[in-house]
């Protein structure tokens, strides 16, 4: 257990080693000037320098990214051009929007994949098994794009059931921040109009986003599935007459499950990176679109603390992962 | 004892030559097949662009903007009165040649990586390995959008920053091989014929690695073709008026729920470009690896 913490910490620094000094390359080597974007092209010389001094711009190179590093253990991820607000401010203030979008498509991914890949493991080779398999063979090929325009076109354009953009009606008020989710923090202050107004703005990009995991859950039960109903236990559980119910989940399900997770935390990754085609499609206010916006004005110390932060997270995201698996799985506990 | 021989005999003769095995295996699932066939059209379509449509690809024609789908344009027009579906068939060539370029490019380099990384050990495969775990540490497509963000929008830039995402996995997987074929007498025996390492690595270990390799860059595919559309939709790869299907559907955005048709067949065709890519990769990997059948 201590020696999974131990590994996944020493990752994590030579991650952020890597990661900061990869994006301040890069984005020391390209030919753009944050001084110059900043003042514009009319600003005399003096202040011109003023600000390069003030941005530590005049410094070599390796002076630059040392400071930068520096930055990075006290949470100064340095200011973006773009809002000139303090980079880590702005992603946090944006955090919350993502978030709530992804563990929502999460858990609709998580409950439909395992039912569909039951079923198709269950039946497999058979026509349920067929058609379970092109639609979650869909999922991972069809374009967020694509599946949020369909939808926005259906459901927005046509039937004009739900919104096709943003967190909230534009007249409705924020709920109080507290988590930062707004279909929480409405129900913590008990507002079920503002409640259902968020969750009627998060259900169509929740699903798509969703659409893109299922496909990764649905395969791996599937796949494990099939293999653990043909252990010997499971031919001696039916050979003791045990309800088709209780072979298929109390000892199927839950056997494939460990291997299902390991694969659910490393797909965590393309989430995000669906996350970010979602939140341009639905126009949803967080992360994705902070960053998409911070590229259009090369916004470098924005796009560098986006970066960052999303390794970060995803290796954490790594670590809680192999430790629900020690915790699931006894033999390698001991 | 001659009844015996009779029966090897027989047996040789019925005993089904591997191809013919591949092939049954692989014909036994629709799904592959149906993938193959799809793409297969794909090519033809992209070999044989000029001669399957009058229009040219980027050729303006303002008095015919946006014009619905009809028989004249079936998928509709642009805002510049450029015929969708040539442009879809044209985007073709860029799409599965950029999606192949990349993934095989990725492939050998990740594969000659991994197998000096295999082959050689110690520090040196450590630093390798440690160098590809920082590159994995990302979710693919944010480090390609970060790649493309700093190098600067444009289709080269785009395939370029797939191809740096896409190695990671090649190394370790040929790394992985490499360390078992490493322990083989014959590498031992060549080594102590006094070969090269080079030449070892070149002639021993890597072509012992490539099955899995094929069976990744199958896989692959479809991933690729599909980040390389993202990338096009975040206006971060090819740019207008080249016609990338991504690239399509950026310009197309703003016009969708007017002019629904000029995003959405583009979409569709990057959807069934990878969708066919991804059940020919699941078709290949239990032709070529057999323990993955189920």
């Amino acid at each position: 257990m201590l020696k999974v913490i131990k590994d996944r910490m020493i990752m994590l620094v030579f991650v952020v080693f890597g990661v900061s000094l990869i994006t301040f390359l890069i984005s020391n080597v390209i030919p753009g000037d944050p001084a110059r974007m900043i003042v514009g092209q009319r600003a005399s010389q003096e202040t011109y320098q003023s600000i390069r001094e003030q941005l530590g711009l005049n410094d070599p190179l390796i002076i630059q990214y040392f400071n930068y590093v520096k930055g990075l253990f006290t949470g100064d991820l340095g200011t973006s051009i773009r809002t000139q607000q303090p980079v880590l401010e702005d992603i946090l203030s944006y955090l919350p929007a993502t978030l709530e979008l992804i563990i929502i498509a999460f858990m609709i991914a998580i409950f439909f994949g395992m039912i569909i890949g039951v079923f198709t493991g269950i039946y497999n080779n058979t026509m349920i098994d067929y058609i379970g398999r092109i639609f979650s063979i869909s999922g991972v090929s069809t374009p967020i794009f694509l599946s949020g325009l369909i939808v926005i076109i259906i459901f927005y354009g046509q039937l004009d059931w739900l919104p096709s953009s943003g967190r909230l009606d534009l007249t409705m008020a924020r709920p109080p921040t507290v988590t930062g989710f707004y279909t929480v923090d409405s129900l913590m202050v008990g507002n079920l109009e503002t409640f259902r107004n968020a969750v009627s703005h998060i259900f169509l990009p929740a699903l798509i986003l969703s659409y893109v995991l299922l496909s990764t859950v649905t395969r791996q039960v599937r796949s494990s599935m099939i293999d653990v109903l043909n252990k010997e236990y499971i031919r001696t559980a039916n050979a003791n007459g045990l309800s088709k119910w209780t072979v298929n989940v109390r000892y199927a399900l839950r056997n494939s499950l460990i291997p299902t997770i390991t694969v659910i935390g490393v797909s965590f990754g393309s989430l995000l990176g669906g996350a970010v085609v979602t939140e341009i499609v639905f126009n949803w206010p967080g992360m994705g679109k902070y960053v998409v916006d911070s590229i259009g004005s090369l916004d470098f110390p924005a796009i560098m603390g986006f970066t960052i932060v999303i390794a970060i997270g995803y290796v954490l995201i790594n670590l809680i992962v192999d430790l629900l698996y020690i915790f699931l799985d006894p033999q390698i506990r001991e | 004892m001659e009844l015996d021989v009779r029966a090897t005999h027989t047996e040789l003769i019925n005993r089904p030559s591997q191809l013919r095995l591949n092939w049954y295996r692989f014909r036994k699932n629709p799904l592959t097949l149906i993938g193959g066939i799809v793409l297969l059209l794909f090519i033809i379509i992209a070999v044989a662009a000029p001669l399957l449509t009058p229009y040219e690809p980027e050729v303006i024609n303002m008095e015919n903007r946006l014009a619905p789908p009809s028989m004249s344009h079936w998928f509709g027009t642009d805002e510049v009165g450029r015929d969708v579906l040539t442009r879809i068939i044209y985007g073709a060539r860029l799409s599965l040649g950029m999606g192949i370029t990349v993934v095989v490019i990725a492939g050998l380099i990740g594969t000659i990586i991994g197998a000096f990384a295999g082959y050689m050990g110690g520090k040196f495969g450590q630093i390798i390995m440690r160098i590809m775990d920082v590159i994995l540490a990302f979710p693919t497509l944010v480090l390609a959008m970060a790649l493309t963000a700093a190098l600067g929008p444009s289709l080269i830039n785009a395939m370029l920053a797939i191809a740096i995402v896409k190695i990671p996995a090649f190394v370790r997987l040929a790394r992985s091989e490499a360390l078992v074929v490493r322990e083989q007498l014959f590498v031992k025996a060549s080594k102590t014929f006094g070969l090269s390492d080079i030449w070892i690595i070149f002639r021993h270990i890597i072509p012992n690695v490539i099955t899995p390799v094929i069976i990744q860059v199958s896989i692959d595919l479809g991933d690729a073709i599909m980040l390389i559309a993202t990338l096009g939709f975040l206006g971060l790869g090819a740019q207008p008026p080249i016609p990338e299907w991504g690239t399509m559907v950026h310009t197309g955005w703003e016009f969708f729920m007017e002019q629904w048709w000029y995003a959405t067949f583009p979409g569709i065709a990057i959807f069934l470009a990878t969708v066919s890519f991804n059940l020919l990769g699941d078709g290949l990997r239990d032709v070529l690896d057999p323990k993955s059948i189920r």
